[in-house]
């Protein structure tokens, strides 16, 4: 999930002169354009002193439609109750609009800040001119502007004609941090109502007149082909109007209703052709990635060098299974293909990659594709890819008609991409004192963007620079990326490899501390007690901002106080996507298996910009990482997945769903990220926990395999 | 195909389906009330939940000639006029993130509402345990539960 890497960003830099562009772009039902104020394409003022934002991120649950919005209104001096919000469809106005890799307010703050700003000097430049009044005599506060000497005020909406005409400025002042009203409060969500009234439209739910459903028989062996068909049965079904190929490998059933579609599908006969993984297994798997342990791989991160370091050496393995996003809004794509045109309606991360994936599957120019971007119903990294949207427009195009098509959940979960499978190798030389002079993480897994064919610069998936980074100032410290391959679909997955990394390091850090003797919590601050500044590729990692995290962690869990009979401890630390995040759990052992009771999560993510959103960000990644940690392992026998639905693939329950206490260490420094930080720390904390209880160290996810 | 009458939220539909077609597709195409949602289709994420004949059921796993001459109320019909004490509930304890189970998730806590008004944390549990969530809203779930309870939710 790094769209950074991936796409390489091109900063959004506010679209100065786009001001006529959204005009055109964005037009609204009884407005209009040439009336409202809008200096870039981030908003628009209309006389009626409606202030739309347009957010150029996905919503799939993380908040980006509440958050970002606030960080321009915070700098336009915006009343909140003025804002509606505009959600962007595929543009080339805000630079790469991939939702992912925690990226969304980090790479937007800038942005959006500045659209603001700029719209509020404008006003004020419209307000002073209209009064006759020094420019520096104004103050723009709750959408208005107001000129205390003379006791008048202005609405923005009665400036917007004046404002529209002035030079827009590119270098405006920004506010400070001890001057925010709405940044940093926890402003309500703004698609909550209609979510609760069941009114929100997500893809699965956005209807054309005439639209078709279809439903798609993949090859259920990796990399196999359709051989042959026979719809003679599928056609018998009531509804069905159209049973063909789409691509190589996949058969499409087309009916009047959903049922019919599936129906139609269940009766469809398809022979296959296997292709070269039909006796594809995850134990071949697994033994080909120990087999490619041996060689060496590209260093990552090598502060001084452990090979060189004498004294006690201590080493351990550990493995985790691939395993599937499951977001509970299975796969759907909407698409109007009609010859020159094909209009979409998809629940994406990705509106820019899905209208060139589209284009080029059904033979268009980008700019012939138009992306709608519809809520959706989780994301996690699996609306990263933009399969459905290529199987939509290509349906369409087939029966010449608009398309819905829709996964079922067994589609979802046997047709998905993801989170690679990896071993860990990790060794550490340690002094007399029990602490680590050396430490070498090996991470031998294959790399996400190698299998997709982008670049893998210097033998590193780059991803790896934003996840799997050093979290101790050990003066002798290697970490290595050994690639491997494989033919089994690779996704980016909710903190994709941090949560193998952190996995893999902290519960080593945890078997380094009992070997020592010393409690794991004050280990782990000794290690940090030094202030160091960590590079690890363009990232600096301090130290002092971890050691916060964990010591907030330590006083808040109450790390010191003896926890209560029959409950035990365990706790990791770990950053990932330019945060900092603690977390001690409280678990205890019921038949053989860990319950977790409580979870203290402390996070050092810079400004905070909405205090309850972020809870929810780490409370849900704490609950995801917790399913994860659990159960979550995706399995390959010949050639196929063999999970299909939530009873083999079960994610976290109520049941087992830990009170989380979340807290923010203050931070005036720029946001970073929150969607996925709060993962990766989860299994860690847990197995350490179980160590703790049952001196039975965990080596292997998932827990309960 | 079948004819079948059922009332849905009060009002007498009449639909002419194959007798085997899940309630839910029924609802959400025939009916277009797509504010119960589609999860997994075998009753095991409870994403589909309504009411039939004032029980909380998967609509996903209900062929629709089970519910002929059946009331059927979903989110949509959940209130009559304006917003449930539960929507109210989940509205002030902010639950959603994705929001796609919740309506879901709504309608199996007014069913135990209506048989609990004032459940313990383990009855919660126990009614609202088949209902997944992948955000994670499990905390705030059972929260707004106990401030719908505290506003007279279950009478």
């Amino acid at each position: 999930m790094s769209p950074l890497s991936r796409r390489g960003f091109i900063g959004a830099g506010i679209a100065g002169a786009a001001g006529l562009v959204i005009g055109f772009y964005l037009p609204h039902k009884g407005e209009s354009e040439k009336d409202s104020f809008s200096p870039n394409a981030y908003l628009r003022i209309t006389p009626e002193n409606k202030i739309r934002i347009v957010v150029p991120r996905s919503e799939m649950g993380q908040g980006v439609r509440t958050a970002l919005p606030m960080i321009l209104a915070e700098e336009l001096e915006a009343d909140w109750k003025q804002i509606e919000i505009e959600q962007a469809g595929a543009s080339t106005l805000f630079g790469d609009q991939t939702t992912g890799g925690s990226a969304s307010i980090r790479t937007t703050w800038d942005p959006m800040r500045k659209a603001g700003a700029t719209a509020r000097e404008m006003l004020i430049s419209a307000a002073a001119l209209t009064w006759g009044v020094p420019r520096s005599s104004c103050i723009a506060d709750a959408g208005h502007i107001k000129h205390a000497a003379s006791n008048r005020t202005v609405s923005y909406g009665d400036l917007v004609g004046k404002a529209a005409t002035l030079p827009i400025p590119t270098d405006v002042p920004l506010k400070q941090s001890k001057d925010y009203k709405l940044v940093g409060q926890r402003v309500a969500r703004v698609d909550t109502p209609a979510k609760v009234k069941g009114e929100a439209v997500f893809g699965i739910d956005f209807r054309l007149p005439e639209m078709k459903y279809a439903v798609l028989s993949r090859c259920p062996i990796i990399g196999g082909k359709v051989a042959s068909f026979d719809d003679k049965d599928s056609k018998k079904v009531g509804g069905v109007s159209f049973v063909g190929k789409i691509g190589d490998s996949a058969v499409a059933v087309v009916a009047d209703t959903v049922w019919g579609a599936m129906e139609g599908r269940r009766v469809l006969n398809v022979s296959w052709d296997e292709g070269p993984n039909k006796d594809l297994n995850t134990t071949g798997i697994f033994a080909g990635m120990k087999q490619a342990a041996s060689k060496k791989g590209a260093n990552m991160y090598a502060p001084g060098d452990p090979a060189k370091v004498g004294g006690r050496k201590i080493s351990a393995e550990y493995t985790l299974p691939f395993m599937a996003h499951a977001p509970m809004e299975p796969g759907n794509c909407t698409a109007h293909y009609q010859g020159t045109t094909c209009e979409l309606w998809a629940p994406t991360q990705v509106p820019q990659d899905c209208r060139d994936s589209v284009a080029a599957a059904v033979g268009l120019d980008p700019d012939q594709v138009k992306v709608n971007v519809t809520l959706m119903g989780g994301g996690f990294g699996r609306r990263l890819e933009h399969d459905y949207a290529v199987e939509a427009a290509l349906v369409s195009k087939a029966i010449n008609a608009p398309v819905k098509v829709i996964w079922t959940r067994e589609d979802d979960m046997r047709f998905s991409t993801y989170r690679p499978a990896s071993i860990h190798q990790l060794s550490a030389t340690v002094e007399g004192s029990g602490y680590p002079a050396a430490l070498t993480h090996r991470i031998i897994a294959p790399s996400i963007s190698g299998q997709k064919g982008q670049p893998v610069p210097n033998g590193v998936d780059p991803d790896l620079p934003d996840e799997a980074g050093p979290v101790y100032g050990i003066p002798n410290y290697l970490i290595e990326y050994v690639q491997t391959e494989t033919p089994v679909p690779l996704g980016w997955m909710r903190s994709v490899y941090a949560l193998q990394a952190a996995f893999a390091l902290e519960s080593f850090i945890d078997e380094l501390a009992v070997a020592a003797g010393k409690d794991p919590l004050r280990y782990r601050l000794q290690l940090l007690s030094k202030d160091q500044d960590l590079t690890y590729f363009t990232t600096v990692w301090r130290t002092a901002r971890m050691r916060g995290v964990l010591q907030l962690a330590a006083e808040k869990s109450g790390w010191d106080k003896p926890v209560a009979a029959g409950r035990y401890r365990g706790v990791a630390c770990f950053g990932c996507f330019q945060s900092y995040m603690a977390e001690v759990v409280e678990i205890s052992m019921e038949n053989n298996e860990p319950r977790v009771h409580r979870v203290v999560a402390v996070v050092d993510c810079g400004q905070v910009v909405n205090p309850a959103i972020l809870e929810q960000q780490i409370q849900g990644g704490i609950v995801y990482g917790l399913g994860n940690a659990l159960r979550a392992k995706i399995t390959i026998d010949k050639g196929r997945v063999v999970q299909g639905n939530f009873d083999d693939y079960a994610p976290l329950r109520m049941e087992e769903t830990p009170t989380v206490e979340v807290y923010a260490v203050p931070s005036q420094e720029a946001p970073t990220g929150i969607g996925e930080p709060s993962v990766p720390p989860i299994a860690p904390a847990v197995c350490n926990a179980i160590y703790a209880a049952t001196k039975k160290r965990i080596r292997s996810l998932p827990i309960l395999s | 195909m079948a004819d079948i009458t059922l009332r849905v939220n009060g009002s007498e539909k009449k639909v002419s389906v194959s007798p085997d077609t899940p309630l839910l597709w029924v609802l959400r195409d025939t009916l277009q009330l797509p504010g119960t949602k589609f999860g997994c289709g075998a009753g095991l994420c409870g994403a589909c939940t309504v009411h039939v004949d004032d029980k909380a059921v998967r609509s996903c796993s209900t062929p629709i000639s089970q519910v002929g001459g059946k009331s059927v109320t979903t989110i949509e019909g959940l209130s009559a006029n304006g917003l449930h004490v539960l929507q109210q509930a989940w509205i002030a304890e902010e639950v959603p993130q994705c929001g796609y189970c919740q309506a879901g998730q709504i309608m199996q806590a007014a069913d135990l509402l209506a048989k609990t008004p004032n459940p313990t944390d383990d009855q919660i549990t126990q009614a609202m345990n088949g209902n997944l969530c992948r955000c994670g809203t499990y905390e705030r779930i059972r929260k707004a539960i106990h401030r719908a309870a505290g506003n007279g939710g279950g009478r």
